[in-house]
């Protein structure tokens, strides 16, 4: 069978009540697992973008794909996946820090361009944006330290450069329907 | 848009808007929430058929949409009546059947605060409906039903449900009617097969030399049949039936092989497995077609013509997918496919059928006993194969299936996908509204009959024609084959005590009568179709009878249990 790997899709879809959980239904029934998903509003009244990352093979994605466009409220929806594509997620970590250890710790983050965005006597809150693989490389540094919390957004996906998810409808009305 | 008229309700706008879609009968139960509208419904001209159980009104619009090929339309109240149309939705999920469902709900203010007989019936349907409405605002109503039909009823067909609360019934506005097609944004129901697919898939039309056509359901939505056999005409290849695609290519036809799959003829599975090519036309590789996946027609290419295109790919892995609406699939492709006889691959086949042979139970002497093969037979015979029949779910499902031969699309209604016991009754009281003057023969089970029995009364309140014919042998029949065959024989929960059926039919006002030998079947159904009211028949057939052949679940396609001797097999089955 052909390859499982992570994937990412942007998709368009109406700002109505109760789409999201059309979308989170879909992937829940056909058995899917969502390993993030991050949704919110666009330039375009009326039109959130959501972006899901997930673990597929190619034709698994293929049938996602076709059953996303099935929801009436789901405008648009792209496969990133082969297309160059910035991701980026923002984590805030919460580690325990006293006066023997904040320098080093603050050290740490440095090198993973982490900011220090509140500071008590025991603990230390980091907030730090780039893609899965840093923000895994952070928590596994400050872990020995004692990482009390951390909360993910989930990735949001951009393609690179000048190129424009086909994704996007410039309106709600025109919604540059092509073949699926 | 019309100019501005008077005031209307809520409630009066909805029965507007279902008459504006050509509504001319729907199938329904009040209660609470639901009430403005049927206050309202007193003033409109569509007909409103009373069920006894909610389960039931949606089977009958699912049985009035199979038939007509329109949108049925069901209509609960909130809560209960809303969670009992759930299985009649489900099954039209599955099978892809167009329905409206329409449920009264809760005060907007009151959503969320589990209020009497509220329940969150758009969240309970978004898995088993195409798409689904909460509307809270009058101003909502018409633009929402006139949406409603069209997803119900364009591209792959499907259930909608929209949910009004009882103040959007109550509350008054002056409705704006729009005759413009719907547009949704998001929403894209029509697909055409690109050209260069339609050139591969002609290409290897002409270069099989073991073709099988595979026609689903599909064929008949799309009211391809014609089509079909000018196809089937030109390109010489036979044809095997999904269980919902008999009567989309006649059962009498030379080329036509019956059904495949579980229930098929073995020589129908042996040629499947044996084929170099299937072209597969609006069916989805169900697993009671497939039977095991990684053994199912190994050699073979596949071409699926396909309506929906998250059913490419699902099960079986196809060569070249022709996704559109199968008619203009097939109309596209019939100018590029080659005329070709296959003398060859037919004569095989007719070998298959000679050493694998047809098991014909009536070549059986009955004994002094009924086998249910032989009432599905006769019945077969005596309507000269001509009645729109409607079945319920389980062994009597499979031998109509077997032995009552459709000539024609829309005359076989059963639930395929879903496999809803109690299905039948209800679904053959809508279906008659959508064929007023044909002749329609319930075939049910002792089991699944008594699931919507209650809808004898309905059939009695609307004082409508049916002939039902209980297939009865006193268990839950295909469950005990199963224990039979997989299960020690230890029958757990299948031996099955009915009321006397005759008496029920009675005590209904209609006739009732009951059949214990085979010489007995023809008196009674011509009796039956002699009666201008419902008759029920009791067939007592044998009571531990198993449908043959069987691919055992998860087996491979040709590993079938055939009928034991000494039951003779024959070359022809006619």
């Amino acid at each position: 069978m052909s390859d499982i790997r992570l994937r990412t899709f942007i998709m368009h879809v109406e700002d109505l009540p109760g789409v999201l959980n059309r979308v989170t239904s879909l992937f829940r029934r056909r058995g899917y697992n969502i390993e993030s998903l991050a949704v919110g509003r666009t330039d375009v009244p009326g039109v959130s973008r959501m972006t899901i990352v997930m673990e597929a093979d190619d034709d698994a994605a293929r049938r996602i794909e076709a059953n996303l466009y099935k929801l009436v409220n789901v405008l648009r929806v792209e496969d990133t996946t082969r297309r160059p594509t910035v991701l980026r997620e923002l984590a805030l970590m919460k580690v325990r820090a006293d006066h023997s250890t904040r320098a080093h710790i603050l050290q740490l983050a440095e090198v993973f361009r982490a900011r220090a965005i509140d500071v008590g006597p025991e603990a230390l809150i980091f907030e730090l944006t780039g893609t899965r693989d840093k923000i895994d490389g952070l928590a596994d540094v400050l872990a020995p330290y004692g990482l009390i919390e951390v909360v993910r957004t989930g990735a949001v996906a951009m393609l690179r450069s000048a190129e424009v998810a086909e994704a996007t409808p410039k309106t709600l009305e025109e919604p540059q329907i092509t073949a699926a | 848009m019309s100019s501005p008229g008077p005031q209307r309700t809520g409630a009066q706008i909805l029965w507007e808007a279902l008459r504006r879609e050509g509504v001319e009968v729907v199938f329904g139960y009040p209660g609470g929430a639901i009430m403005p509208a049927y206050d309202a419904l007193l003033d409109s001209p569509i007909r409103h058929v009373l069920v006894r159980h909610e389960q039931g009104a949606a089977h009958m619009a699912d049985g009035y949409a199979r038939v007509s090929g329109k949108v049925g339309v069901a209509i609960a109240t909130s809560g209960p009546g809303a969670t009992n149309l759930v299985t009649g939705i489900a099954t039209a999920m599955l099978d892809s059947v167009p329905l409206v469902c329409i449920t009264g709900q809760v005060g907007s203010k009151s959503l969320g605060s589990d209020a009497f007989q509220e329940t969150d019936i758009t969240g309970v349907t978004l898995p088993i409906t195409k798409h689904n409405y909460l509307v809270t605002k009058v101003d909502d109503i018409a633009k929402t039903i006139r949406e409603a039909f069209y997803v119900a009823s364009s591209g792959r067909p499907g259930p909608v449900l929209v949910d009004i609360t009882k103040d959007a019934q109550q509350a008054a506005t002056v409705p704006v009617w729009s005759d413009a097609p719907v547009r949704l944004p998001g929403y894209r129901p029509d697909h055409r097969a690109q050209s260069a697919e339609l050139s591969r898939a002609a290409e290897m039309i002409d270069a099989a030399k073991r073709p099988v056509i595979l026609a689903g359901h599909g064929i008949i939505k799309a009211d391809a049949t014609p089509l079909l056999r000018d196809f089937v005409a030109k390109t010489g290849m036979p044809v095997a039936s999904t269980l919902l695609g008999l009567g989309g290519f006649p059962a009498t036809h030379p080329l036509s092989l019956g059904m495949m799959g579980m229930h098929g003829e073995a020589w129908v599975n042996h040629a499947i497995q044996e084929a170099d090519l299937l072209v597969a036309l609006g069916m989805r590789f169900d697993d009671r077609v497939t039977g095991k996946l990684d053994t199912f027609a190994p050699n073979a290419k596949k071409i699926h013509c396909e309506l929906d295109p998250a059913e490419i790919n699902k099960n079986v892995r196809v060569d070249v997918a022709l996704i559109g609406d199968v008619k203009d699939t097939l109309d596209a492709l019939m100018p590029l496919v080659s005329r070709r006889e296959r003398v060859d691959w037919l004569g095989r086949i007719r070998e298959l059928k000679g050493d694998s042979a047809v098991r014909d139970i009536q070549q059986m002497p009955p004994a002094g006993r009924l086998f249910a093969a032989h009432v599905m037979h006769d019945l077969w015979r005596i309507t000269q194969g001509n009645a729109l029949v409607v079945t319920d779910v389980g062994q009597h499902q499979m031998w109509e299936a077997q032995y009552y031969k459709h000539d024609h699309p829309r005359k076989l209604v059963t639930s395929g996908g879903l496999g809803t016991m109690g299905f039948a009754l209800p679904a053959a009281l809508g279906a008659r509204f959508a064929a007023p003057k044909e002749e329609i023969w319930v075939i049910t089970g002792d089991g699944g009959f008594q699931m919507t029995a209650c809808e004898l009364s309905t059939i009695a309140q609307e004082n409508v024609k049916l002939n039902i014919a209980i297939i009865n042998n006193g268990y839950l029949g295909m469950v005990r084959q199963w224990q039979q065959f997989f299960y020690d024989g230890r029958y757990s929960a299948t031996p099955l005590k009915s009321p006397d059926f005759v008496k029920l039919a009675e005590a209904h006002g209609l006739m009732g009568l009951r059949v214990t030998s085979r010489n007995e079947v023809e008196p009674a159904v011509a009796r039956a179709r002699a009666t201008a009211g419902t008759v029920l028949i009791d067939f007592r057939v044998e009571q531990e009878d198993a449908v043959y052949p069987m691919v055992p679940a998860g087996a491979a396609l040709h590993d079938m249990i055939r009928r034991p001797s000494p039951i003779v097999e024959t070359a022809e089955d006619d």
